[in-house]
């Protein structure tokens, strides 16, 4: 157990190690100078030289890279650009919104779309599940940032119940949760209802009843563990795309999360801001994914077993 | 007459079963009759398709929603099963009634262990027994089914046993709460064959202890002289052969249950005899002859056998056979 | 050969007509069809002066009979906007889909046949990619390279190129290991052979469903980045971009958030719909 937690996290380090490297090489390549930027209006060919030396630009990449990396790891990233204060100041202070946004969201996913894909999977023939369905295939193909403006126009502009725009209330997260979690509710709840309907036909199922087990016993307590182990881990994994999509759902609410941060960034050529959201973004994903790997050992016990056998 | 009735278990007659497919309706079982007394074993035969399964999961109410009874009744102990709404029939399954099943390696649940789902056995059907009591009676009916360390195994999981002891299991959870009649679908057509006559014996075992009723339902005709009373032989949703043991195996009549015979491979060291495969496919349920269904196979198929569905011919007390071979001309008692 | 050829024909056939039976999945491709036409209708009939000329006395008109979406705030027709946009979003879509598909392949299909380290080497890349968020990968991509036609189609092919690697390589895989595959390696066909005679053959089926799915997704990807304000940018009509602008004057014109959208909404809406019944038609069981 712990051998395997072991193994994953290092795994872990060399994923994120990985996703560094990528990003890094990418920002490199850049086109265009950084210190024109920086130093906007006060350029000077000299300053522009200083200020390089400065920023250790002149440093072949390599050296940059584990310059960077051997700072991360003293939870150092680098000084804004823009604002010349570590960056890791801004970024702690916006991530936990982040994170209570993607959190909502996924706990507001969770909680419509395993009763929903229950429900549709156990009355395959009502008119109610018919139409579930046609609204998820609709969610589905929704984009996240149209329906945040429709969302505000209806509760905003025409009802006036919840703020549009950047407010740091418990309110003003409502919107971009509803809009965050709609985009997954519709996969999670199909994966749900195919999952439900497989393991009702399944033999032990068969087994549950046959020996008196009634209708609610047999889909609350024998069906739906079983059929919530591939919902378990399609949640997990869309926490990634959750914080992807979250960069737009902040934008559009300038909710003040690191992906509006990130956007702010990308406008203001602020480099390592930029590098410090999207390390972050990462590392919280794959943090994640661990959590529900470890999770579903709890749920699943043959997994658990085949890792006992495995390490 | 009337210790007769009361020794009177099961009683099914003309059962007629269909299902709904995109191809159309599938007749699975056309007309079954037969009487089960307590204490009785009997076996069901015939090959995949004959309708036994799909006969054993009627009288537990355990079809499909594709499925629907069209005719008959089903009389258990007193009460007529088809009458049941399923919020009866899930105080009576388990109890009454107990099931295992072809497949031990999918038949448990893979993530609870094997003792919480035999103790649920019990729960489900007595509220007032306490959890102490009812982990008792588990470890009690492990033991039963002669499986060791009942403790450990308790807090296992189903990927943790073999198959043979996921079956023995089964029984337990089957014979838990002292069922009436045990219904037992192949239940070693999934196992090893060492592991075949092991359960088979604990079955005989379990039954002669208990003095349960057993409907064992198998397509091989040598387990079924092993431990069966009684024989019923089906074949495309019809019986076409019934009798005790003794009447089929030494009195065979239908020719279908000829060929079955010859197609069963002996386990007697000395019979060098070659086994002889029955000619021919399955008949197709969606489209039932109008004659014998068995005809189109039949070695001594007659023009009769395809035109009308042959009569009931009694041979001796209990057995009776649905053929032409006999019926023609001769006097039957029931039927015309 | 041309037995298998033959069996090959018939098994498209099946797959045709299980298609034609799948009610939502001909609405799809019909809904698509239309949108096609609309767009090349637009390419000979609209002209492309209208739709980025400014004329300012006709801003911010409802919707009428002259303007059937009514008109934005520099008074520009949104309905020929719409149109036009569409063979921005739809090209853009169409040839990131076509990176995603041929690259990912390549190295999908390298991997899967190849096996060993080289497997490993470039799942193990490809994990680390699966690691960010497409979307934050194709930010971070038109971000270093600059706005551009041209880098928006590099940045969402590259981001979708793992999963499309990962469908490949488990299809080659699955087809490598059967025993036709076997059979011909054993009397001695060529590896390429192979490759291009059978396993490809195989894989069309999975590849065209997912390629569809990824389109509809690409779709999605173009008009969020030109609603960030990092694809297509204003003057040009796009979807996304149009959604972009319309926020300003949303308050009192909500007519010009409606259209666009509904745009958006129905192109990845009918080709869910097509991809679904592809799957459907070509393995019923296939899980994606």
């Amino acid at each position: 157990m712990g051998k395997y937690i072991i193994k994953r996290l290092i795994s872990l380090f060399f994923v994120i190690l990985g996703v560094v490297f990528i990003i890094y090489l990418i920002f490199y390549l850049l086109p265009g100078d950084v210190t024109q930027f920086i130093l906007g209006v006060n350029y000077t060919p000299e300053g522009a030289a200083r200020l390089r030396e400065e920023l250790g630009l002149n440093r072949p990449f390599i050296v940059q890279f584990f310059g960077y990396i051997g700072n991360l790891l003293h939870g150092d990233f680098g000084v804004s650009y823009l604002s010349g204060a570590p960056v890791s100041l801004q970024l702690f202070a916006r991530f936990p919104r982040t994170l209570l946004l993607v959190a909502c969201s996924m706990a507001l996913c969770v909680a419509i779309s395993v009763p929903m894909g229950v429900y549709c999977a156990v009355h395959p023939k009502s008119i109610l599940s018919d139409l579930m369905q046609f609204l998820c295939s609709v969610g589905i193909a929704m984009p996240s940032f149209w329906l945040a403006l429709l969302l505000m126009l209806l509760f905003s502009v025409r009802l006036e119940w919840l703020p549009a725009l950047g407010s740091v209330s418990l309110k003003g997260i409502i919107l971009p949760c509803v809009t965050l979690c709609a985009s997954f509710l519709a996969s999670t709840m199909r994966m749900m209802r195919s999952s439900m309907l497989e393991t009702l036909n399944q033999d032990y199922i068969r087994t549950a009843r046959a020996k008196g087990v009634g209708r609610r016993g047999v889909i609350y307590r024998h069906a739906l563990k079983n059929s919530l182990l591939p919902v378990v881990t399609m949640v997990g994994m869309n926490v990634g795309t959750q914080m992807g999509g979250s960069i737009l759902t902040e934008s559009v609410f300038s909710y003040q999360g690191i992906g509006l941060m990130l956007m702010d960034s990308i406008f203001s050529r602020d480099i390592p801001s930029v590098l410090g959201c999207i390390v972050l973004m990462a590392l919280s994903i794959g943090v994640v994914n661990l959590l529900v790997d470890i999770l579903m050992l709890y749920i699943d016990p043959r997994i658990k077993a085949s890792i006992t056998k495995g390490a | 007459m009337d210790k007769e009735q009361n020794n009177v278990l099961l009683e099914v007659e003309d059962l007629h079963v269909s299902f709904a497919t995109p191809v159309g309706q599938v007749n699975a079982v056309n007309g079954i009759s037969y009487t089960l007394h307590r204490h009785e074993v009997m076996g069901i035969v015939g090959e995949s398709g004959s309708g036994k399964t799909v006969e054993a999961l009627t009288i537990m109410g355990l079809l499909g929603t594709n499925a629907t009874v069209d005719s008959g009744s089903i009389r258990f102990d007193g009460q007529e099963l088809l009458e049941k709404s399923e919020k009866d029939y899930v105080t009576f399954r388990g109890k009454e009634v107990g099931m295992i099943f072809q497949n031990p390696m999918t038949s448990l649940n893979p993530v609870y262990t094997i003792g919480r789902q035999l103790t649920e056995a019990l729960t489900v059907h007595d509220k007032g027994i306490t959890k102490k009591q009812a982990q008792a009676r588990a470890i009690e009916m492990l033991t039963h089914v002669g499986i060791t360390q009942p403790e450990k195994r308790m807090k296992q999981y189903p990927f943790e046993l073999s198959g043979g002891m996921r079956q023995r299991v089964m029984i337990a959870m089957g014979i838990i709460c002292h069922p009436k009649l045990l219904i037992a679908d192949e239940p070693t057509t999934a196992l090893d064959v060492t592991i075949q006559a092991q359960i088979l014996d604990l079955i005989k075992k379990v039954q002669q202890e208990t003095g349960m009723a057993v409907i064992f339902i198998t397509h091989n005709l040598g387990v079924v002289a092993d431990i069966c009373d009684s024989v019923t032989v089906m074949y495309a949703g019809h019986i076409v052969e019934q009798g005790s043991a003794r009447d089929i195996f030494y009195h065979t009549k239908h020719p279908y249950t000829q060929g079955l015979l010859r197609s069963t491979p002996s386990i007697d060291p000395d019979n060098n005899e070659r086994l002889i495969p029955i000619p021919g496919e399955p008949v197709n349920l969606l489209a039932l002859p109008d004659g014998c269904p068995f005809a189109r196979r039949c070695t001594q198929c007659m023009e009769k056998c395809l035109a009308e569905k042959p009569p009931k011919t009694e041979f001796s007390p209990g057995h009776i056979a649905y053929c032409w071979l006999y019926g023609e001309g001769k006097e039957d008692g029931t039927h015309g | 050969m041309a037995n298998s050829k033959k069996q090959h024909r018939t098994v498209a056939r099946g797959a045709l007509r299980r298609f034609l039976h799948n009610r939502m999945a001909v609405v799809g491709l019909v809904i698509f069809l239309c949108i096609v036409a609309l767009t090349v209708y637009a390419v000979f009939a609209v002209d492309f002066e209208s739709t980025t000329a400014i004329d300012p006395p006709n801003r911010l008109q409802p919707p009428s009979a002259a303007h059937w979406f009514g008109t934005d705030e520099m008074g520009r027709d949104i309905f020929a906007r719409i149109l036009y946009g569409a063979r921005y979003t739809l090209s853009i879509s169409f040839a990131a889909t076509l990176v995603a598909v041929v690259i990912g392949g390549i190295f999908g299909a390298a991997a899967g046949y190849v096996g060993g380290q080289v497997d490993t080497l470039i799942m193990s890349v490809m994990d680390v990619f699966m690691c960010l968020p497409s979307m934050l990968l194709a930010i971070a991509i038109v971000v270093a390279l600059g706005n551009s036609v041209g880098n928006l189609i590099w940045a969402i092919g590259v981001s979708n190129i793992p999963k499309f690697a990962r469908i490949v390589r488990s299809s080659v895989l699955s087809v490598r290991n059967t025993e036709y595959v076997q059979a011909a390696q054993v009397i001695g066909t060529p590896v390429i052979r192979i490759i291009f005679g059978h396993i490809l053959r195989n894989c069309l089926g999975p590849v065209i469903v997912q390629a569809t799915l990824i389109f509809a997704m690409a779709i999605l990807s173009v008009s969020s980045l030109s609603f960030l304000g990092l694809g297509i940018s204003s003057p040009t009509p796009e979807w996304g971009n149009m959604l972009s602008s319309a926020r300003a004057n949303m308050r009192n014109h909500a007519y010009m958030v409606i259209a666009p959208g509904m745009a958006i909404l129905l192109s990845i809406f009918s080709l869910n719909l097509l991809g679904d019944g592809l799957r459907d038609a070509i393995d019923p069981k296939m899980e994606l």
